[in-house]
């Protein structure tokens, strides 16, 4: 007894061990066989979801609506009516931006008509010249921050402008600077509706959760059904998209803020609206900025994924790229996205950390500075702009707009260093790849599909009993029940092999690099920046690299997926492993150990519950981007969710195949956080 | 003392207040009838906050409320500035009942009559030391123009010229809290509550900032609610002082009667360490006049602290004469007084004194 006592954990999982492989090796392989696959009960859910969907759209509660161009009125539905109002409302904010940056004729469109502009020829809104974006950005940088900013600002404008992504870029940016605020907006309202209710908190977590794991593309098949096709579309769904983080980090922000502040507010005789905007959320700033930071980023990285419903822009052009396998070109673009996530990043920064100067008894000139010296900026620019007229005659004026692709270009270069690679490194890359994916690969995702249904769940609940008791069993257990009534069972075990491999590259590499450069606080925070930077690129960027060297393969996906896994793997380690307390860093030299016991003894034990977390973002990291890999080919859910994308009637399965993909991450998630949460409480870490 | 002098207008009145945490609260302390015992209420999952206090402070009086930690101290504050709701009981401030108000009404007053200052300071991390003073006056409403011009008073008045601009992570834990005081005091309120104002400091800052305050409250004249855990410090500033503990006020008086007739033994171990002579007034071992010729040419003031005259009063051979404020003789002292005071045993002969 003493000896079950003694080893009781070690005794559970081998047992579980037992059970499984006893499973796994007896059920035999056979369709009818319940415990071999579920039946698929909730085929017939798809198609509801649809039947509603399409109720919803055209039969559910008709309006009378009158319309101007056929002088009628007709019968329509409500929700009809109102995606269709408020995708108008978006499509003109998007197009007013668009064009103050490249010109046009939509918004005058928009208060007269087509017959107005077609018989007016001056009535053309014209372009800003590249050159006044130019001034303003560097204006705006240095407003805000100071010299390196307005360098960064000015160089990534210049960038863009010189290398012909002038009008893509401007597009990406109409979208984003429309979606990310709004995104922000709603997000704090929501933020602060949970922080100020209980009940709309129990409501909202949930729901952030299953948003927060289902994958970018499941978002569009439903906004592309109520919404259409077309910029406003890609700009709804990445704020769909984008909200949720948003939210989190508010509520977490402002649940942060220390009772005496609120106290302090609270005897300041504030209103409950001067409390959450003058104090609550000043003073929950940093998350909040987190937040605001995590939008932006989401609105880029929804660049490309939004293009697949009509959004304009540099995602556009790159998908375009990425299909034809101009590598040069994609790079270059992948370089304008990061750059424009970049400064915006730095400039939302710089921005809420500006503060105003009371006392300042300055003249009119100086108060208003920027705005005098952007005006005459701009007054320079303009005239630049037709003396740019004159000069380059009928050709392209190089001083108001440099059309797409007449810049420069280092397209030529790349794909001579593709051609070179290809022809130098070709057979050790391919024998690399071959080994991969035959002696590796194949038998992982063969050893996945031949696992029989009950055996999943025997280790699954298992795992789940083991951690967190019969709840955990039970919740984990519901999560696996969903996925094996519907018939992708096997198509989600391909994404769970795909991810699983990813993950255990990835966790594997971030805690060694990790550990190495936790050694050392320099190495730490330069690894901290390094993991910033490459979080701040769109996930989408990471295919272009891999695509050069591998070409389109499965290695190319799952290598793409492990070098974006590996950020939050890195981080969390050095994060974990530099927030051991001093203290016992001291007790541990006293006590004489040598650096890999002080590693292994010491840093280790106290770190892994905060490294477990990290992995945890690995894992939802690695659950995305597997699925953004069906861009390249793979067939897994991601596959399946790509293709509803293109069927008329995919929003069935499309919300499904998305629930799925949540699901794994949700259930995972839940393991590791319940794990983790109850080691820091035992290591007193709370 | 401030307290004898308008003793008629109690400015805070409390009568039965409880404050019990827990769901069941309101419910279980209906059935108990008034008499509240901490361990059956907490077999029921309920904690008891505050059981049972009723007092009153008058106009222009320091009432410092002393506990250890989670006796409740902090809690009582709490309910008579109403920042957590009272379970049961009635507050009045200034006669009027707080606890009835409207929130509307509420936030009148705290705009209006109430100060509040925190052990940790609560300033807003994004605003300036002025922004955070004009933080109260902005509120209210009152123009930037307006509350900017008060602001740098307060910073004046309590010495942080030329820091205006400072953030509060920029300045010492001192500095921070005489922003605190500052914007406390900024819409000049007749309550002025302080939490443990001083107990995140180091001992010296404190000393200097416990000065501070009695500087400033020898120039405002505020009526004060001061809750500190610190017996010395409650002896130093307190007109009266109410100790408390496990939510029940055991005693309230004034620092020489605690310090002389502790009422329970757990106010008695209080007051164990506490050198007397630095807290009784001559007042206290005053005995009747006696005779003129007994008495020698020293006289001393009736309020003057024991050992800031002790020298002077061993050194005299006869009777001191112990005059009030208006210079009347109202009794004497005598050396063999002090000198017992000092060396007796402090503890058996409370009595004796």
């Amino acid at each position: 007894m003493a000896f079950v006592n003694k080893h009781f954990k070690t005794l559970q999982i081998l047992v579980l061990l037992v059970f499984f492989f006893t499973l796994y090796l007896l059920v035999t392989p056979d369709e009818t066989n319940v415990l071999w696959r579920f039946p698929a009960l909730f085929a017939g859910f798809p198609g509801a979801i649809n039947g509603f969907a399409e109720h919803l759209m055209y039969d559910w509660f008709p309006v009378e609506v009158y319309d101007s161009d056929l002088e009628e009125y007709e019968t329509s539905a409500l929700i009809r009516e109102l995606t269709r109002g408020f995708s108008g409302g978006v499509l003109f904010c998007i197009q007013f931006v668009r064009e103050i940056l490249l010109g046009g004729v939509k918004t005058i469109v928009a208060f007269t008509s087509w017959d107005f502009v077609g018989d007016n020829k001056w009535a053309v809104w014209p372009a800003l010249p590249w050159t006044v974006v130019l001034g303003g950005a560097i204006l705006l940088g240095y407003a805000l921050s100071g010299k390196m900013l307005a360098l960064l600002a000015g160089i990534a404008t210049s960038y863009i402008a010189i290398f012909g992504q002038w009008e893509p870029a401007m597009e990406t940016l109409s979208f984003v600077l429309i979606a990310a605020p709004v995104s922000c907006l709603l997000g704090l309202f929501f933020g602060a509706v949970a922080y100020k209710s209980k009940t709309a908190e129990t409501i909202i977590m949930p729901l952030l959760n299953v948003a927060q794991t289902m994958p970018h593309f499941s978002y569009l098949i439903p906004v592309m059904v109520f919404f259409g096709v077309g910029d406003h579309a890609g700009a709804i769904a990445t704020i769909i998209f984008a909200t949720p983080p948003m939210i989190r980090l508010t509520l977490l922000g402002l649940k942060r803020v220390s009772p005496e502040v609120v106290e302090a507010g609270a005897m300041s005789g504030c209103s409950n609206s001067q409390m959450m905007l003058k104090v609550l959320i000043p003073t929950a700033r940093r998350d909040i900025l987190i937040g605001t930071n995590q939008v932006i980023m989401q609105c880029l990285a929804m660049a490309v994924i939004a293009s697949f419903i009509g959004a304009k822009g540099l995602g556009f052009n790159l998908l375009l790229a990425l299909n034809q396998l101009r590598i040069g070109q994609a790079l270059e673009l992948g370089i304008c996205i990061v750059l424009i996530a970049v400064v915006l990043d730095k400039l939302s920064l710089a921005w809420a950390n500006k503060q105003t100067d009371y006392f300042a008894d300055s003249s009119y000139f100086q108060r208003h500075k920027y705005g005098i010296i952007f005006l005459i900026f701009m007054v320079t620019c303009v005239i630049l702009t037709f003396v740019g007229k004159i000069i380059f005659g009928g050709g392209i004026n190089y001083f108001y707009l440099i059309p797409h692709n007449q810049g420069i270009t280092t397209e030529p270069f790349w794909q001579a260093g593709v051609d070179w690679m290809v022809e130098n490194w070709y057979h050790g890359l391919q024998t690399f790849n071959n080994w991969l994916i035959i002696d590796v690969l194949m038998p992982m995702k063969a050893a996945y599909l031949g696992m029989p249904v009950s055996a999943t769940f025997v280790l699954v609940m298992g795992i789940g009993y083991m951690i967190g008791g019969w709840r955990s069993a039970l919740i984990v257990g519901g999560f696996l029940l969903f996925i094996a009534f519907t018939e992708w069972w096997d198509r989600a075990l391909i994404t769970a092999y795909m991810t699983s491999f990813a993950v255990i590259v990835s966790a594997v590499i971030g805690v060694i690099v990790g550990s190495l450069c936790a050694q050392n606080s320099f190495a730490s925070k330069v690894i901290l920046i390094v993991c910033d930077t490459l979080q701040t690129f769109p996930s989408f960027i990471y295919l272009i690299p891999v695509i050069m060297l591998f070409g389109v393969t499965d290695t190319s996906v799952l290598i793409a997926v492990v070098v974006y896994a590996t950020i939050p793997a890195t981080r969390y380690t050095v994060e974990g492993l530099r927030s051991v307390p001093a203290t016992l860093q001291d007790a541990g030299s006293m006590s004489g150990v040598n650096k890999l016991q002080r590693w292994v003894n010491i840093e280790m034990p106290l770190a892994f519950p905060h490294i477990m977390l990290g992995i945890n973002q690995t894992v939802v990291f690695a659950l995305f981007m597997v699925i953004i890999g069906a861009m390249i080919g793979t067939d897994d859910l991601g596959q399946y969710i790509l293709k509803a994308l293109s069927d008329k009637n995919g929003i069935g399965n499309g919300l499904m195949l998305g629930l799925c993909v949540a699901f794994i991450g949700l259930a995972v998630d839940h393991l590791i956080r319940t794990w983790a949460d109850q080691k820091k409480i035992a290591l007193g870490m709370t | 003392m401030p307290s004898q002098i308008s003793a008629a207008k109690p400015v805070i009145k409390c009568a039965s207040v409880y404050k019990v945490f827990g769901e069941n609260a309101k419910k279980l302390l209906s059935q108990s009838n008034g008499y509240v015992d901490a361990k059956t209420f907490k077999d029921a999952g309920c904690v008891v906050g505050v059981n049972n206090a009723s007092f009153e402070v008058f106009e222009g009086e320091i009432l410092v409320v002393m506990g250890l930690s989670g006796s409740g101290k902090s809690t009582l504050l709490r309910c008579i500035s109403r920042l957590t709701d009272t379970t049961a009981g009635d507050i009045f401030i200034d006669g009027q009942d707080l606890l009835a108000m409207t929130p509307k009404q509420l936030i009148e007053l705290r705009r209006n009559k109430m100060g509040m200052v925190f052990q940790s300071f609560g300033l807003l991390p994004h605003k300036t030391v002025l922004e955070n003073i004009a933080f109260p006056l902005q509120v209210k409403g009152k123009s930037t123009d307006e509350s900017m011009t008060r602001a740098l008073e307060m910073v004046e008045l309590v010495g942080l010229d030329g820091r205006e601009n400072y953030f509060p992570r920029q300045l010492s834990g001192g500095q921070q809290q005489r922003v605190g005081i500052a914007r406390s005091l900024a819409v000049e309120p007749d309550i002025w509550f302080l939490d443990e104002p001083f107990s995140a400091l180091d001992p010296l800052i404190r000393k200097e900032m416990q000065d501070e305050f009695l500087r400033l409250q020898g120039v405002l004249n505020k009526t004060i609610l001061f809750v500190t855990h610190d017996f010395n410090e409650a002896l130093r500033l307190a007109d009266r002082i109410a100790i408390m503990k496990d939510g029940v006020i055991e005693q309230l008086d004034t620092p020489a009667n605690i310090v002389l007739c502790p009422a329970t033994e757990y106010v008695r171990k209080f007051t164990e360490e506490v050198p007397r002579e630095k807290v009784l007034k001559i007042e206290s071992v005053m005995e009747p006049a006696v005779d003129a010729s007994l008495l020698g040419p020293l006289q001393v003031s009736k309020d003057a602290i024991i050992f800031t005259v002790a020298e002077a009063v061993l050194t005299e051979p006869k009777h001191v004469a112990v005059v009030d404020g208006l210079g009347h003789i109202v009794g004497s002292v005598h050396a063999s007084k002090i000198i017992h005071m000092l060396f007796g045993n402090a503890n058996t002969t409370d009595d004796k004194l």
